[in-house]
């Protein structure tokens, strides 16, 4: 699953998305701007997953909108196997929406309840004519269906008709439908009960298999990110705060956030309590209208210092692990059993 | 269906419960015979997916079921040796808040958002003590400074919509332990929160039950917080306790299928790269709960037996039990003797 021949497929260069907060209903005046995603830069490769985790308002779900190119950035640049996608339109554009396809998060409000099955799964090709004549539609989702684990014959039937795993392997079939290289998946399992999650998990990994796609896998479950990814980014408050491969984040993580997001996950082990070390974070997540200065962590960091307040630590490699880190005061600490 | 001894003057006793859903479309047996029992000062966890009737065992303890479409053909609910199921609503008041307290998942829908905190912590203690403005805003202020709310007294006059999610949440909490209770039933508390802040959430439900020698239910869906909390452990599945031991027991060594696959379904660190094990098939309608065991449709173990006999609570020694046919193959085969 390692990508090794490192073809480069999304390519993210300083995203920033800032929303703007107005005064006023006629002279809406800028009073201020809610900064979701301030600065991300990655690179996803062919065949891989690259985990996104965070904590509600870190900028992870703006983050998949914009490479759904359903949000325009405030600045920086994202290509798609080298082509700048805030820079093409027409016929160029239309391709890149079909190789970048979504998973969503809710397999309840992501489906069209009037439509059939069939109907939902075979929307994109009346969007995107020339990947499926109008004869051979019925048998492509027959095809796709099968794909992922539900009987061809239902594709009559609504999405009321099936559970939260089978809606969401529909919500699978549907971005598979246009043959997509990229797909993003935003919390595909966590609306999920355990034993359902499961089998979506295994299906996206025999799929990505099967057809060579890459995933970008975001989601809070750490425990659920580490066992698809191949490479995990931790992001705080629109900034990513450390990067690099599973092994990486799980056992030699240097950022303080990512030792305290991975020493707070409970872990269905009763032993495990005795000899865990637990970090337990003071007080909440600073609001993205008005982040702390320098570094973003430093209010509920208990290794900040003057520096973190004036200075921001870059996202590069530290002298503790190789692996980039936005951390003045980067050093390992094995904090998961 | 009766897994407890039957030694009297246990704080809360449960006995062979029955709740139904009339509905257009049928009879929904949501809760098919479940007992347990709670002890001063103890935790048990209630651990189930969507639909296993974990939270409509909290609410008929509670009394706060919808009666209709909710009724209870038959079923005991002791308090402190009382039966509450046969308590008039009067006298069933008295306990609801006084002796049990509840918390929700969502807190703030739980919460009026057009009354300050204060006044709704301390809504219990103007009406049933009659405690005057000034006292009620000064228990007020002490319950919130129990919960570790920063700035007690200048919060107390805030608005619901003014705390974040996780001080939301120990707003409900200083709401419930107003009455001092002896029981608090935790309705997924930690559920709609961010990993760092479940954690601070688990870890406040933790200390205040140690310093109020309160008794806990916490009925939840993660495996992993019940780990790091619980004394004891029933698992249900459609409508009925599959499982009960204490913690340690139950996740070294579970005795029923349905545990095994749950805890076999997470993954875990040897699982890298390996497809994980599924429970087959979905839950089942519980308009048409399969005969004999509910679980045996997914079921590895199934024989014959298990489509013809509902698996009797078989007794497993130290306070285990297990509804399974194969209850004692199941624990070996999970390394348990």
């Amino acid at each position: 699953m390692t990508a090794v021949a490192s073809e480069e497929m999304v390519r993210v260069d300083g995203l920033v998305k800032h929303f703007p907060i107005t005064q006023g209903i006629i002279f809406k005046k800028r009073i201020g701007a809610v900064k979701a995603v301030d600065g991300v830069s990655f690179t996803l490769y062919k065949g891989e997953t690259l985990g996104v985790v965070g904590e509600s308002g870190c900028g992870k779900s703006t983050l998949a909108k914009m490479l759904m190119h359903l949000e325009t950035p405030t600045s920086g640049k994202a290509y798609f196997q080298g082509k700048d996608m805030f820079a093409i339109s027409g016929g160029e554009l239309r391709r890149l929406r079909r190789n970048i396809q979504m998973v969503m998060q809710d397999p309840y409000t992501s489906l069209n309840p009037r439509m059939t099955v069939g109907d939902i799964i075979g929307e994109p090709y009346e969007i995107h004519t020339e990947v499926a004549p109008r004869g051979d539609r019925r048998r492509r989702v027959q095809e796709l269906l099968e794909l992922v684990g539900l009987n061809p014959e239902h594709l009559n039937r609504y999405p009321h008709q099936f559970s939260g795993g089978q809606r969401q392997r529909i919500g699978i079939a549907r971005a598979l439908a246009l043959r997509p290289e990229v797909i993003v998946c935003d919390e595909p399992v966590s609306a999920l009960d355990v034993s359902i999650q499961a089998q979506v998990i295994n299906l996206l990994e025999k799929l990505q298999d099967e057809l060579g796609l890459s995933y970008i896998f975001i989601a809070h479950d750490l425990s659920v990110v580490r066992h698809i990814s191949d490479r995990v980014a931790v992001m705080y408050l629109g900034k990513i705060v450390e990067i690099g491969t599973d092994d990486e984040i799980y056992n030699r993580p240097t950022h303080p956030y990512t030792q305290a997001l991975l020493s707070a996950v409970p872990v269905p082990d009763p032993t495990a309590r005795e000899h865990r070390e637990i970090i337990r974070l003071e007080g909440d997540v600073p609001s993205p209208a008005d982040p702390p200065s320098g570094c973003r962590f430093r209010t509920r960091c208990w290794k900040a210092q003057e520096v973190c307040a004036v200075e921001e630590p870059p996202l590069v490699p530290r002298e503790a692990d190789p692996h980039p880190s936005a951390c003045h005061f980067a050093e390992q600490r094995h904090v998961v059993a | 269906m009766r897994p407890i001894d039957e030694t009297p003057g246990h704080l809360l006793d449960v006995r062979d419960l029955y709740v139904e859903f009339r509905t257009r479309e049928g009879v929904a047996h949501v809760i098919n015979g479940v007992s347990f029992y709670l002890d001063a000062g103890e935790a048990l966890a209630v651990l189930g997916e969507s639909g296993s009737g974990k939270s409509v065992t909290a609410q008929a303890v509670m009394g706060i079921l919808d009666m209709p479409p909710a009724m209870i053909p038959s079923g005991e609910i002791r308090y402190q040796g009382e039966n509450l199921l046969a308590l008039p609503e009067e006298k069933r008041r008295h306990v609801r808040g006084q002796e049990i307290g509840m918390i929700f998942q969502d807190a703030l829908s739980a919460l009026n958002p057009v009354f300050p905190v204060g006044w709704q912590i301390s809504e219990t203690l103007r009406r049933r003590e009659g405690l005057s403005k000034e006292e009620a805003r000064n228990r007020a202020v002490e319950l919130m400074e129990l919960v570790k709310i920063p700035a007690a007294r200048e919060r107390v006059k805030d608005y619901p919509h003014q705390f974040s999610g996780g001080m939301r949440q120990r707003v409900m909490i200083a709401t419930a332990l107003a009455m001092d209770p002896k029981i608090l039933i935790a309705d997924e508390p930690t559920t709609a929160l961010d990993v760092t802040v479940q954690a601070q959430i688990m870890d406040l439900l933790g200390d205040l039950r140690r310093e109020l020698n309160m008794a806990m239910i916490l009925i939840t869906h993660d495996l992993g917080v019940v780990a790091d909390v619980a004394d004891r452990i029933a698992v249900m599945y459609a409508g009925r306790i599959v499982e009960h031991a204490d913690v340690h027991s139950l996740y070294a060594a579970p005795a029923h299928p349905y545990t095994k696959g749950l805890l076999e379904s997470i993954p875990r660190l040897d699982t890298k790269g390996q497809e994980l094990s599924t429970i087959r098939g979905l839950p089942p309608n519980l308009m048409r709960i399969p005969p004999g065991c509910p679980f045996h449709p997914r079921c590895p173990y199934a024989e014959p037996v298990c489509v013809e006999q509902v698996p009797p609570s078989y007794d497993l020694g130290a306070g285990r039990t297990s509804a399974c046919h194969f209850a004692e193959e199941v624990r070996r085969d999970s390394g348990g003797v």
